[in-house]
């Protein structure tokens, strides 16, 4: 199977986000962007899926700043190709039906048996586009997949609902499926091989219509959340805070 | 139909589900404000006894058809790109659930509509539907405006009370088939797999010492477990730990994990994304251990401590048994 893993890059959550006040939108100036979890995931269920069955992955992404690394990275750990598509505004972000669009143009030559992108990423504001880019292909999707294998010309999904409860699902391929955690933790990659990745592989670049705003909802401005009562904070170091929680713990009747 | 509101009913093995009702309330709010009407759309196989259920919509459209009994996403999709397209609403709500985000994209594709997601309230204010998202792991709230002249919004829980919503009636029936051949679905629901209940059940734990990302590595959860048993608890975790297999599903808690209601939840490393709080009803002591002043977790929790976890469980542990003598 030819598998494609798109990729976005996602805010890094452990950072502070600022809010830009003339905008009233997330400051993007200063702010580093990280491979979004669930792709590491679908990246991950893609390599699994090569090393059963054979086949190729390809990873893609919208050139939105600094993601060559990421992709040589995606490289080093079994990917066959990396593929850019650069374009007007893609660094000030993508809109999820505009991505969408501009994936399915990418990839509609058909040379695609499945699609695994994540389920959703961190800063989703206008639904997800693994299901946008099937509709758009015209082809089916299941989303919040923890796992999927090669079955007779089809593949079979296995789709998360609460509390631990799984459905398989059988889907016809072509595909895309919306990945919410691979079968296995992701590999890592030492930094030798992304290094030797770096000097050996090359990145396939594309040139990508204008991002337009289309298919979004309009948003007018961003804040950080009410901090609501909040937390009674204890201070000290470690030794006084085990202190303090004793006591509150015996208040509490839990000890 | 052009101020109407449609909610996706979902329901899973014939029961309507907790966000529907949600749904239901959110809706209900919208309507109201566009002076339009609320109808609930029912897919389902053998499901038209559950519209009495749905007494807060003012009308239930129920497609009731064998290929759609377990949600089956291409099958689902093709109901309802039949209904919207004999005419679709001004907004129309599915939950940011399993099933509900593979819909919603796909119709709003399919038409082009445009989506806001993850919804936790709305407002109508001069005939707009406005709304507010939360994202980025809870650090961001975003608003924004629905467009017309249909808009899908995904809807997280959290802004409305589904009891609001859970009120019986009896809301006009009308019963739609299917034009499409359902049976040519390109997807096909084949079996459950049911969660592993030898574990211990974690919605029944009252202390529950829980793990996040902040725990570091898969040697430290040892030391959790050890503060656990001094505290007559049990370790539970956020999703990264269940993630990287450092402990099985059922210690997860949060939206695709379980819901707990513990005495004691003490929370050590974890950030607090709306996708764990989901898991967290309610508590009665909710005690966050996190670096990060400015984590989210820190803006519910009873008690808190920017202090490294891995500095405060041993110490705490001690103490603890200390004072059990
Ligand atoms: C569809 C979907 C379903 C999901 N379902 C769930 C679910 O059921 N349950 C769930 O939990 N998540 C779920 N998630 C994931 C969720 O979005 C978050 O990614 C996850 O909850 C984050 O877990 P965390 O808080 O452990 O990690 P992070 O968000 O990375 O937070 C780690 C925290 O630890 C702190 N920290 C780091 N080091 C230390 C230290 N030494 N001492 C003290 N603090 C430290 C950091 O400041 C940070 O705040 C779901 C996501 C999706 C898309
Ligand atoms: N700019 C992008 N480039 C490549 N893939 C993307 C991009 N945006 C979204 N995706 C894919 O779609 C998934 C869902 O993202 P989202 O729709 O933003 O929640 C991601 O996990 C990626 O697999």
């Amino acid at each position: 199977m030819n598998i494609a893993v798109p990729i976005k890059f996602v805010p890094d959550l452990v950072e502070e986000m600022e809010i830009d006040s003339s905008t009233g939108k997330l400051d993007r100036t200063f702010m580093r962007l990280v491979p979004n979890e669930l792709d590491e995931h679908a990246l991950e269920q893609a390599l699994i899926l090569k090393e059963r069955h054979g086949g190729t992955v390809a990873v893609i992404t919208l050139d939105t700043g600094d993601v060559d690394e990421a992709l040589f990275t995606a490289v080093a750990k079994g990917a066959d190709r990396a593929i850019k598509i650069a374009g007007e505004g893609y660094a000030e972000g993508v809109t999820s039906h505009a991505c969408a669009d501009l994936l399915a143009e990418a990839l509609k030559d058909g040379s695609f048996d499945l699609i695994l992108a994540g389920t959703q990423a961190v800063d989703d504001l206008d639904g997800s586009v693994g299901a946008l880019l099937a509709a758009k292909l015209g082809i089916p999707y299941v989303g919040y997949a923890t796992k999927v294998v090669e079955a007779g010309g089809k593949v079979v999904a296995t789709k998360e609902y609460p509390g631990g409860l799984l459905a398989e699902i059988e889907v016809s391929t072509p595909a895309v499926i919306g990945i919410q955690a691979a079968e296995k933790p992701p590999r890592y990659v030492v930094t030798s091989l992304v290094m030797d990745a770096m000097k050996k592989a090359k990145i396939d670049e594309a040139e990508g219509a204008a991002a337009g705003l289309e298919g979004a909802a309009e948003i007018t401005g961003m804040r950080p959340p009410e901090a609501g009562k909040g937390a009674e904070m204890i201070d000290g170091d470690a030794n006084a805070v085990a202190e303090k929680l004793v006591g509150i713990l015996k208040e509490k009747g839990v000890l | 139909m052009a101020q109407d509101v449609w909610v996706n009913i979902e329901t899973l093995r014939g029961e309507v589900t907790e966000i529907s009702y949600t749904m239901l309330a959110a809706g209900k709010a919208i309507a109201k404000g566009l002076g339009g009407s609320l109808r609930a759309v029912l897919l389902g196989g053998n499901v038209k006894g559950l519209a009495g259920k749905l007494g807060a919509a003012d009308s239930v459209t129920v497609v009731d058809h064998p290929a759609l009994a377990d949600f089956n996403p291409d099958a689902h999709l093709l109901a309802l790109t039949d209904l919207a397209k004999k005419g679709a609403p001004r907004a129309f709500l599915f939950g940011q659930t399993a099933s509900g985000t593979d819909l919603a994209c796909g119709l709003a594709a399919k038409f082009g509509f445009p989506v806001a997601s993850p919804c936790r309230t709305f407002k109508v204010e001069g005939g707009e539907i406005l709304f507010e998202a939360v994202t980025c792991g809870g650090k961001i709230i975003a608003d924004g405006k629905l467009p017309g002249p249909t808009g899908v919004a995904i809807v997280m829980p959290g802004g409305y009370k589904p009891e609001e919503a859970m009120v019986g009636g009896s809301p006009k029936v009308d019963e739609a088939s299917p034009e499409s051949d359902l049976g040519a679905a390109r997807t096909r629901f084949r079996a459950y797999i049911e969660p592993d209940t030898s574990d211990v059940d974690i919605s029944k734990i009252p202390i529950l010492i829980s793990v996040g990302r902040g725990i570091g590595q898969k040697e430290n959860i040892d030391a959790a477990k050890e503060l656990a048993a001094a505290l007559g608890g049990e370790v539970s975790s956020s999703r990264p730990i269940v993630d990287q297999g450092w402990l099985p599903t059922s210690r997860l808690v949060g939206k695709s994990g379980k819901s707990v209601k513990p005495k004691l939840y003490l929370a050590l490393g974890i950030s607090g994304s709306p996708e764990h709080m989901e898991g967290l009803p309610s508590w009665e002591t909710l005690v966050a251990i996190n670096t990060d002043q400015k984590a989210p977790i820190y803006d519910v929790a009873t008690f808190g401590a920017a202090v490294d976890v891995l500095e405060l469980i041993p110490k705490l542990t001690e103490k603890v048994k200390a004072a059990k003598g």
